[in-house]
C-alpha cells in the first residue's frame, strides 16, 4: 500500500489550490481524479471571472485551470486521472479504481474537493433526449467543440442557465427563451443584460409544463405560476425547440465525506448535504478535510481560496510549518474569501430580495424581471454620466464583489474604492482617453464609451463585443437596445482587438444622436433577430 | 419523529404524474415512490432497498434530490428532515471483474 502525505479527491479548483500549497511547503501530495482531463469544470468557464486581482478576476476560467495545472506541476503534486476514488476508511484508506484495478493508498490527511452536480427538475417528457444539463452543454460547447443544439430554451436564471445562454449565442445557437419560476432573475444582472440584449426574452415566473416530441425534443410549452407554484390556465406559450437546458442549481457531492463518517448538515444556504467543517476546513473526522463545492455551492472563486487555506492548514496539522504561518496566511485569505462572499448574492442573501443598493439606489426592478435595465433607471446609477468628448457609461447596478475597471483605467476615471462591491462611479474631473481597457477589462461587459459629439447628429458607442466572425469597419447593420430590440441602423466605424482585451473586442458604431442612451449591441443581421423574438 | 411508522400520512391518493420515470437508471416512476411511502418505506434508504431508486449507472446523482423530495412531500414533512440514503463504496459503478482484480492479487501475496 502506497502513503502520501496527503490525498486530494478531484482535481478542480479546490483540490488543485490545496494540493499546490501543501507540496510547495514539503508534503508528499497525490491528487485523483475520476475525469480523464484535471481543472474540473475550470476548463468549461470561457468567461471572464469577476473579483480582483488577488481573486483573478477579469481572467477566463480555462486560463486560471491552465496555471493550477503549471503551478501543481511546478510544486510537485502528483495527479493522477481517470483514477475513481470508490472509498474513504478508517485510518484515512483511500480505494482507487485505476485502469481495471483498485488501489489501496494510506494518507495522514485527506482533502475531498469533489466538488458538486447538477439538479434536474422533472416534467412531462423530462426524459427525452434533448433535455440537458446546463454543464451537459457547457462541456459539448466548451471542451468538444460540439454544438448541443439549434434551438433552445434555458431554465434557469442563475449565474449558469446566463453564462451558459451567452456561451450558446457565442457558439451560434439560437436561445429562444429563459425561463424560471422565480419571479425575478437570480444571476447576476449583467450576466442577464448581456444576454438579453442579444434578443433573448426572459420569462420569470414561468416554468416548463412540457417538453414535446416522441423520439427526441422538438417543442417545448412553458407556462406561469401562481404563488402556490401551480401553472394558472391560460398562460402556456409554445416554443419550436431541440435542446431543453436545465440550469437548477447544484448539489455538493459530498458522499465521500458522509461514508468516512463524518458529522454531516442538510444546510439550504449551502445548497444541501455538506460535512460540517471548521475555519480550515477540517471535518469532524480528524485528518479529512473538504474544500470547496463539496462543503457548500459557491463561485470557483471561493473554491481556489478554500482549497488554498485547507491545504496550508493540513501542512500545519502534519507539522510542516508552524502556528504561526497558519495563522498569517490564513487570516490573509479569509479575507480574500469574505471580500468574495459580500454584497447582493452573499450566501447570506441567498432568496432575499434587496430593494436598496449599499449606495441607496433603488434596484432596477426591470433587471430582475426582464433581465435588462431600463432606460428610465440607468440614470440613477452613479456610473451613469453625461459629458463632452468620449467617457465611459457603467451599467453595473448591483453590488457584486468585482473591481478590475477601477484598476483599468489609466486616467483614474473610474472610482470603486476600497469596498470591493461598492457600485462603480465616475470621477467627472478626470478626462477620459478612450483608450477601452475598462470596456474590456469588465468581466459583466457592462462598460460602454460614450461619445456624443462624434459627428454633426451623430454618436459613437464602443461596447464589447465577443461573437465571430467580427463585423468590419464599413458594415452596416442595426442597433439593438437593451432587450435586443432594433432601434436604429448602425455602421461599425471602429473595431479594436489587442492581446491586453483578452478576446473582449471593442466594437465602435455610430449611431443617430438621438438613440444614444438606447443602442447598446450591434446586429449585421436584422431579420435574425426578428425571428428570436417571434420564437421561431 | 420522521420514519415513525404509526404515524398517520393518509392515503395513497392517485395522482395524474403518476407514472412520469424519476429514477431513469433503474425506471422507477413517481407513482412507485409514492406508493412504497405508504407501503411503510419511510427512509430514503428502504425507498432505495426496496425500489432500486438511485442504485442504478448514476448512482443516483441525477435523482437523488428528486426522490428525496417526493418523499418528503409524501410524509408531509422538509426534505432536510430526511436522514441521508447510506454512503458507501463502491463511490462509483464499478465493474465486477476490477472488484475480483483486486482479489486475485490479495490471494497473490498470500500464496
Amino acid at each position: 500500500m502506497k502513503r502520501y502525505d496527503l490525498i486530494v479527491v478531484g482535481a478542480g479548483p479546490a483540490g488543485l489550490s490545496a494540493s499546490i500549497e501543501a507540496a510547495k511547503r514539503g508534503l508528499k501530495v497525490v491528487v485523483f481524479d475520476e475525469n480523464s482531463k484535471p481543472g474540473g469544470q475550470l476548463f468549461k468557464q470561457i468567461h471572464k471571472f469577476f473579483g480582483s486581482k488577488e481573486h483573478k478576476a477579469k481572467i477566463r476560467g480555462f486560463k486560471i485551470g491552465e496555471e493550477l495545472l503549471l503551478d501543481a506541476a511546478e510544486a510537485g503534486v502528483e495527479v493522477v486521472l481517470n483514477a475513481i476514488v470508490i472509498g474513504l476508511f478508517e485510518e484515512k484508506e483511500v480505494t482507487v479504481k485505476i485502469e481495471d484495478k483498485i488501489y489501496h493508498f494510506k494518507a495522514d490527511s485527506v482533502i475531498i474537493a469533489t466538488g458538486a452536480s447538477e439538479n434536474m427538475v422533472t416534467f412531462d417528457g423530462w426524459t427525452l433526449p434533448g433535455v440537458i444539463g446546463a454543464g451537459a452543454a457547457q462541456t459539448m460547447m466548451n471542451l468538444h467543440g460540439i454544438m448541443p443544439g439549434k434551438k433552445i430554451l434555458m431554465l434557469g436564471s442563475g449565474n449558469v442557465g446566463l453564462v451558459v445562454s451567452y456561451q450558446l449565442l457565442q457558439a451560434g445557437c439560437e436561445v429562444v427563451a429563459i425561463c424560471d419560476a422565480s419571479p425575478r432573475v437570480g444571476g447576476y444582472g449583467v450576466h442577464a443584460s448581456k444576454v438579453a440584449r442579444c434578443g433573448v426574452p426572459f420569462y420569470m415566473s414561468n416554468t416548463i409544463i412540457k417538453a414535446e416530441g416522441t423520439e427526441c425534443v422538438t417543442g417545448v410549452t412553458i407556462g406561469e405560476v401562481d404563488s402556490t407554484w401551480k401553472i394558472i390556465p391560460g398562460t402556456e406559450k409554445h416554443f419550436d425547440v431541440d435542446t431543453i437546458c436545465l440550469a437548477v442549481g447544484l448539489s455538493p457531492m459530498s458522499q465521500l465525506a458522509n461514508m468516512a463518517g463524518c458529522d454531516m448538515e442538510d444546510n439550504p444556504k449551502k445548497a444541501g448535504l455538506v460535512p460540517i467543517v471548521d475555519e480550515y476546513g477540517e471535518t469532524s473526522v480528524a485528518g479529512i478535510f473538504a474544500a470547496g463545492d463539496v462543503s457548500g455551492i459557491e463561485e470557483a472563486s471561493s473554491a481556489m481560496i478554500e482549497g488554498r487555506i485547507t491545504g496550508i492548514a493540513v501542512a500545519y496539522r502534519l507539522g510542516f510549518i508552524d502556528k504561526q504561518e497558519l495563522e498569517d496566511k490564513a487570516k490573509e485569505l479569509e479575507v480574500a474569501l469574505l471580500s468574495l462572499r459580500q454584497g447582493m448574492f452573499a450566501p447570506e442573501n441567498r432568496g432575499k430580495k434587496i430593494d436598496k443598493t449599499e449606495e441607496g439606489c433603488d434596484i432596477s426592478e426591470n433587471l430582475l424581471k426582464k433581465g435588462y435595465i431600463a432606460e428610465e433607471e440607468i440614470v440613477r446609477f452613479p456610473g451613469f454620466t453625461r459629458s463632452n468628448g468620449t467617457h465611459p457609461v457603467i451599467e453595473c447596478t448591483q453590488n457584486i464583489p468585482c473591481n478590475p475597471c477601477q484598476d483599468a483605467c489609466s486616467k483614474k476615471c473610474i472610482k470603486i474604492g476600497d469596498n470591493i462591491t461598492s457600485l462603480p462611479s465616475i470621477d467627472e474631473t478626470k478626462i477620459c482617453s478612450g483608450c477601452g481597457q475598462c470596456v474590456a477589462s469588465c468581466s459583466g461587459q457592462a462598460i460602454f464609451l460614450v461619445n456624443e459629439e462624434y459627428e454633426v447628429g451623430y454618436a459613437s458607442i464602443t461596447m464589447p463585443y465577443e461573437f465571430l466572425p467580427l463585423p468590419i469597419i464599413g458594415d452596416k447593420g442595426v442597433a439593438l437596445d437593451r432587450s435586443g430590440h432594433e432601434v436604429c441602423e448602425a455602421e461599425v466605424v471602429s473595431i479594436k482587438t489587442a492581446p491586453v482585451f483578452d478576446k473582449t473586442n471593442l466594437l465602435t458604431i455610430k449611431v443617430p444622436i438621438e438613440m444614444v442612451d438606447k443602442a447598446r449591441f450591434f446586429s449585421a443581421k436584422a431579420d435574425h433577430r426578428n425571428e428570436v423574438k417571434n420564437g421561431k | 419523529m420522521v420514519n415513525d411508522r404509526s404515524r398517520d400520512i393518509g392515503e395513497f391518493v392517485p395522482a395524474p404524474d403518476d407514472d412520469m420515470i424519476i429514477c431513469r437508471c433503474e425506471e422507477i416512476t413517481k407513482g412507485e415512490i409514492r406508493s412504497a411511502v405508504h407501503d411503510g418505506m419511510y427512509t430514503l434508504t428502504d425507498i432505495r432497498r426496496f425500489l432500486r431508486t438511485g442504485m442504478g449507472l448514476c448512482q443516483g446523482q441525477t435523482c437523488a434530490k428528486l426522490v428525496k423530495g417526493i418523499v418528503s412531500r409524501e410524509l408531509g414533512v422538509s426534505p432536510a428532515d430526511l436522514e441521508p440514503a447510506t454512503a458507501r463504496a463502491p463511490m462509483r459503478p464499478i465493474e465486477m471483474k476490477v472488484m475480483a482484480n483486486d482479489l486475485n492479487e490479495e490471494v497473490a501475496k498470500h500464496e
